[in-house]
């Protein structure tokens, strides 16, 4: 089942005043038929540890690799996504969408 | 995003209260506008659109890009009276994604046999309503047309200044309904939000036609900004 955003933002919440670094990613545009809907939220800790989706599953691991660098740099920036390129295809995806990212380190 | 953003729209989220968090994607400048301090900001009108959507999503403003984080509580649709319409309704709120709760203390109507997947409480409305709070973002429709059970939750729908608030029955029983709540001193102005006769206009005829009209109107509350006419016509009349 997948988490509502009140899980979502609230574990964010949670992970930081635990002292943790923490990262929100959230779906900010998307063209054709993306799997997530514009203001999807996926957080994401310092360790890799996440909550929440941005894609259904074939763009997570990027947007967590990048989601580290940012909780390291504290630059919030913004990711674009084909989900229709071959590895989107293998990994089971043909909805051919397109989505962009906003990536913002919780300070 | 600043630790004490994130807490207010979680805490906003916790309280049912609207919210929404203005973000400048290219500099990462962020701000939180309540749902109460919309009017008068300087983006109101594409806050106000937003917030009415329900829905996420950049706009433009003054040459820049924003991507407005839209937070709006759960809709909650409370209906009152345990009837057929009610049993229509239920599963037709739940598909538009209402959260629908029935109340009526007539434990003959209120069974869970008649009403197998909607919460139902067998009690009167002036017991359960204070707990339930009802706000902005609830609806609320009286099917009694009994005093007794339907007035104490009009009273209370007013009062919490509910989205929509209707009441069935006939052009007669609303004048007596208006006669009763103008005694308890209510003022010509809030009576007018309940809507009398029930639903919208599309002559319904069944109880699931009715639920139809009603779920219908219910929408029109929720989604559509006023029209200035509507809005001039409702003011005239108030004065």
């Amino acid at each position: 089942m997948l988490a509502s955003d009140d899980d979502i933002l609230a574990r964010a919440e949670d992970w930081r005043k635990a002292g943790k670094g923490v990262a929100i990613a959230t779906v900010v545009e998307t063209w054709g038929s993306a799997p997530r809907p514009v203001g999807s939220h996926l957080v994401i800790d310092e360790e890799g540890n996440f909550l929440g989706s941005v894609s259904g599953g074939c763009v997570e691991g990027a947007v967590i690799t990048e989601a580290i660098d940012v909780i390291g740099d504290g630059k919030a920036r913004t990711l674009e996504f084909g989900v229709a390129d071959e590895t989107a295809w293998r990994v089971g995806l043909s909805c051919g969408g397109k989505i962009r990212v906003f990536v913002e380190k919780v300070n | 995003m600043k630790l004490e953003l994130l807490s207010a729209l979680n805490r906003s989220r916790a309280e049912r209260r609207a919210a929404i968090l203005i973000t400048d994607t290219a500099s990462g400048e962020q701000r939180l506008v309540m749902g109460e301090a919309i009017a008068g900001d300087a983006m109101e009108d594409a806050l106000d659109a937003a917030l009415r959507s329900g829905k996420s999503g950049n706009v433009e403003f003054e040459g820049k890009t924003y991507f407005l984080t839209v937070q709006t509580p759960p809709v909650r649709l409370i209906v009152i009276g345990a009837v057929h319409i009610s049993q229509a309704l239920a599963p037709m709120a739940k598909v538009a994604g209402l959260d629908m709760t029935i109340i009526d203390p007539r434990t003959a109507f209120a069974t869970p046999e008649r009403f197998p997947d909607v919460k139902l409480i067998a009690e009167w409305p002036q017991n359960v309503l204070p707990g339930i709070k009802l706000d902005r973002y609830s609806a609320i429709a009286c099917f009694t047309h009994d005093p007794k059970v339907d007035d104490p939750a009009l009273e209370e729908a007013l009062r919490a200044e509910c989205f929509y608030v209707g009441a069935l029955g006939s052009r007669k029983t609303h004048a007596r309904r208006v006669e009763r709540l103008t005694a308890q001193g209510f003022t010509p102005e809030q009576i007018a939000r309940i809507r009398a006769p029930i639903g919208l206009d599309i002559g319904a005829v069944s109880p699931a036609e009715i639920a139809v009209s009603v779920l219908g109107e219910v929408i029109l509350a929720l989604r559509k900004k006023p029209q200035r006419a509507e809005t001039a016509a409702k003011a005239g009349a108030a004065a």
